[in-house]
């Protein structure tokens, strides 16, 4: 497998190519120094001067190093879980016919777009103290005292961080598995390799580059977690994030939580370039295949009991949760006080009707057409924006020889930075120009697209590098320009890989919370915000129609991901 | 690429109508800075806008320590004219970053002294709300049990498992009742009822939300615990926001002495703005009758005006503390840091 011949990387050779690469990150870095590196050392630089002469308190190495070993705890469980799940449901999605395929391949990608909010409110309904399961094993059993209890435990942490990140392994590898030429499987076979060694030996080591994408982008995503953690682990279970938070938000320590983002930042480039090192120089050349050319029913009884296992997994971590929130949305709760534990169920549309009134009045009331709108227009811009940028580094790299990719660190580097801390830092640098209302709203989307390119470039840069350079070169020989290699080469093999990364863009912009709450206008607030409005205030109405905002949010989300995986 | 360039082309566009339909006319602009919790009716403010000619825009980040963070943060640079939100528990780091400009309201002299906790006249006093535990009234009647009401009742027996805090480090009602607990048991005392507390099954949540909504029985996220530590207003707002709709409250607050702390919210003029008579024309307003008795059903807090009128479900359902814990912003400025750091270590480890 190790043929150097008929690689996708050496490309590159004179200076030429070289000021050609330099010529196409220009913009891209541009981008991300201006809306990346500069706030984040002028809020560093904030952190260490503007203390007016307060004694710096200091953090003790304790301090620091029990939330990191407990960071790198969770991660690491965390993203084997995520493997443990992701790589045969990878397999699945990119090897087998099954009925509601479509359907189950939207599904898995919802989560990716909730605030943890909702997944914190989601899970509640189904495993809290009065979910759904609770309530339905309390009337079953006829227990007084909810028998499961999830609340604030670590297991708690390690299904929520499955459920968002499970998406990222099966359109990472499974994209990549799919595109897999399936010849190469069946001269294993043919030369005797039984399933799990052509696995070991043929296959594992072609989707390695997208595994270790794929690794690295859930472990940075765990790495970094925040709401996760607060929401659903609780007090006890405090990673880097939280106690940043804590620290600069809470004790307004700034020199410590400064201390406290360096030592997450030194952790994240260290991460990614191990994960560089790691990747190496294993790219395979992958000739374009047929669309559906490796997909198969289940055939063997074996393959049948996987198939069929699979979903039924897949289904009971993705659709039900989610059912249990939109039940939970047209629900009302009713619990007799004489009774006991005794409950009753009744259906209404009222939370939804609620969304439409402005009950009290407020200035801050937003119609949920418009906060819909707002999440569409920003999503989009984000969209436009990470796309764009991205193909450029993308091309970019793939014309790199793969040590040189310091760019990748610089790129990735996003990825392992709070977005509390990226919002803060664009708002903070940005404040003292007088730049207009429609650029200050132009922040939110640049916030979208500084965390969601790298996932763009991950998703699109292995497609692009494991185009042999044969097929260029023969179209090059025959004649064609080379735009017109970019336009009949390249795009079609890469389309389908740029449709999922910029379904990630898509969904990643839906979704954030943590920097939009720092750079939304009020009067243009997008529907997570929306959503914690409600569960700011307490009444049986405000639950409700956060419930029913997000359901709303979660349909949007599933429509749009439908649509655009039609388009493949 | 021509049809990303249509795309955003159109989300421009949509932007632009947005925007435009947004401001009609150019009048000058006066930026309040201010937590997410702030809210004020549509009719008060644009009575403000209309009799001094102004759009008021507001700014909104976060929780009140956010806020405050990030007003330290441009200071100088403001970020807009009027800070609203730093409570007693934030006021003297605040005054400390000397973030204000000294400005003594009109108005000032309808306040109750009690109330006016800055002699500098830096921050103007606004509104005020007591952070008591809320107890579910059904579940303790359906159990013939007492409600608890004092601190020391809640590390008896019969109440074990029964309540649930936030975390103060990061829940500003859960620092207030840190805050309280330091109040009446002293600061050599008040770890020493939190252990007993932590042995009596109390349950910590990490914010307010995550209490109040997934383990609190009366709630609609009906979770374990039937005493939540939220706010004194509280019960009213279940009446207010109830489904389906409710003549009597599902909660109360315990309101006996020392339980509860009152939290009170300032104002002031950022240093650096470009606005100051208008702003502090804001502040005026701020303690003008119609926006006191607005605040009520939009914040969920009390008016510091006393002749403002307080709605019916207000005056029926959510009472203040008689005698509320209290403790001066210099005590706690100077302490918070240690004393959230010995909890931590005293009850999480």
């Amino acid at each position: 497998m190790n043929n150097p011949e008929g690689r996708g990387a050496p490309e590159v050779t004179g200076s030429g190519s070289t000021w050609k690469t330099w010529g196409l990150l220009a913009l891209p870095l541009f981008f991300l120094v201006v809306f990346f590196y500069l706030p984040i050392i002028n809020t560093f630089k904030f952190a260490f001067t503007n203390t007016s002469g307060r004694p710096i308190s200091p953090i003790d190495l304790a301090g620091i190093w029990r939330p990191l070993a407990f960071t790198f705890y969770q991660a690491a469980l965390s993203t084997g879980l995520t493997l443990v799940i992701g790589i045969p449901a990878a397999l699945l999605f990119s090897r087998f016919f099954f009925k509601g395929k479509r359907i189950l391949r939207t599904l898995v990608m919802v989560p990716f777009i909730l605030p943890t909010v909702v997944v914190a409110a989601g899970f509640n309904s189904l495993l809290g103290p009065r979910g759904w399961l609770n309530l339905a094993l309390m009337s079953i059993l006829n227990l007084s005292t909810p028998p499961i209890d999830l609340l604030y435990s670590l297991a708690a942490i390690l299904i929520a961080h499955v459920f968002y990140n499970t998406s990222v392994l099966i359109r990472l590898v499974g994209s990549a598995w799919s595109r897999l030429d399936i010849q190469l499987e069946q001269a294993g076979r043919v030369l005797g390799a039984t399933g799990w060694r052509n696995f070991v030996e043929v296959t594992f080591p072609l989707l390695r580059p997208s595994i270790l994408s794929a690794i690295l982008l859930v472990f940075l995503f765990d790495f970094t977690s925040f709401g996760v953690i607060l929401l659903l682990g609780g007090p006890q279970f405090a990673t880097l994030e939280v106690v940043i938070y804590i620290q600069s938000m809470h004790l307004l320590n700034f020199p410590a939580a400064a201390v406290l983002s360096g030592v997450q930042m030194i952790c994240t480039i260290t991460i990614i370039v191990l994960m560089a090192r790691l990747a190496g120089n294993t790219i395979v050349p992958l000739a374009p295949r047929l669309r559906e050319e490796g997909m198969r029913a289940a055939g063997s009884i074996k393959e049948k009991v996987f198939v069929f296992g699979m979903v039924c997994l897949l289904f009971l971590i993705f659709l039900v949760p989610l059912l249990a929130l939109i039940l939970r949305s047209i629900t009302r709760l009713e619990f007799d006080p004489g009774q006991g534990n005794a409950f009753q169920t009744t259906f209404t549309p009222v939370y939804y009707q609620e969304l439409f009134t402005n009950r009290r009045g407020s200035i801050f009331y937003v119609p949920p057409i418009e906060a819909m709108r707002n999440s569409l227009v920003y999503a989009a811009m984000a969209v436009v924006i990470s796309v764009f940028l991205g193909m450029l580094v993308s091309i970019a790299h793939s014309g790199m020889n793969s040590k040189s990719k310091w760019s990748e660190v610089l790129i990735a580097l996003p990825l392992g930075t709070s977005a509390v801390s990226l919002g803060l830092g664009l708002l903070l640098l940005f404040n003292g120009f007088n730049w207009g209302a429609a650029l200050a709203v132009m922040l939110v989307p640049i916030a979208h697209s500084v965390v969601a390119m790298p996932f763009f470039i991950r998703t699109v840069q292995p497609a692009l590098v494991s185009i042999p350079i044969t097929f260029k070169h023969s179209a090059a020989v025959l004649g064609a320009s080379a735009s017109r290699i970019w336009r009949e080469i390249t795009l079609p093999i890469l389309w389908r890989p740029i449709l999922a990364g910029a379904l990630f863009a898509f969904t990643i912009s839906l979704g954030e919370f943590g920097a939009t709450s720092f750079l939304a206008r009020p009067e243009f607030p997008t529907m997570p915000i929306a959503i914690s409005r409600f569960l700011t205030v307490p009444g049986a109405l405000n639950y409700g129609q956060a419930m029913a905002m997000s359901t709303l949010l979660m349909l949007i989300c599933a429509v749009c991901v439908f649509a655009i995986d039609r388009l493949e | 690429m021509k049809h990303l360039i249509i795309l955003l082309a159109f989300c421009f566009s949509l932007l632009a109508g947005c925007r435009s339909a947004e401001s009609p006319i150019e009048a000058p602009t006066l930026t309040v800075v201010t937590h997410d919790s702030f809210s004020v009716s549509e009719g008060v403010i644009s009575k403000f806008e209309q009799e001094n000619n102004v759009k008021v825009i507001f700014l909104k980040s976060g929780d009140a320590g956010v806020a405050l963070n990030k007003a330290i943060l441009t200071k100088g640079n403001p970020l807009g004219d009027v800070f609203f939100g730093v409570d007693n528990t934030f006021l003297s780091r605040a005054l400390e970053e000397g973030i204000f400009s000294p400005y003594v309201s009109s108005n000032l002299n309808s306040v109750p002294e009690a109330f006016q906790l800055d002699s500098t006249h830096q921050v103007t006093p606004v509104d005020f709300g007591d952070v008591c535990i809320n107890y579910d009234i059904a579940w303790f009647e359906t159990r013939g049990l007492n409600v608890p009401w004092s601190l020391e009742n809640l590390t008896y027996p019969e109440y074990k498992d029964l309540l649930v805090v936030e975390n103060p480090a990061i829940s500003s009602p859960g620092l207030a009742f840190l805050l309280a607990t330091v109040a009446h048991f002293g600061e050599d005392g008040y770890l020493d009822f939190w252990r007993r507390l932590k042995d009596n099954g109390v349950v910590l949540a990490n914010d307010w939300n995550s209490a109040y909504y997934t383990n609190f029985s009366a709630s609609s996220g009906r979770g374990s615990q039937p005493m939540v530590v939220s706010y004194a207003s509280s019960p009213a707002a279940e009446v207010i926001f109830a489904d389906p709709p409710r003549k009597d409250a599902p909660t109360a607050s315990i309101t006996g002495k020392d339980t509860c702390f009152r939290q009170i919210e300032f104002a002031g003029i950022l240093k650096g703005s470009q606005n100051e008579t208008l702003a502090g024309k804001f502040i005026d307003f701020m303690l003008s009758r119609s926006f006191q008795e607005d605040i009520p059903l939009q914040m969920f807090m009390y008016p510091v005006y006393p002749g403002a009128a307080l709605p019916a479900e207000f005056t029926a359902f959510a009472k203040t503390a008689e005698e509320p814990a209290m403790m001066d912003p210099e005590t706690i400025a100077k302490n918070r840091e240690k004393w959230i750091r010995d909890w931590t270590e005293t009850i999480l480890k």
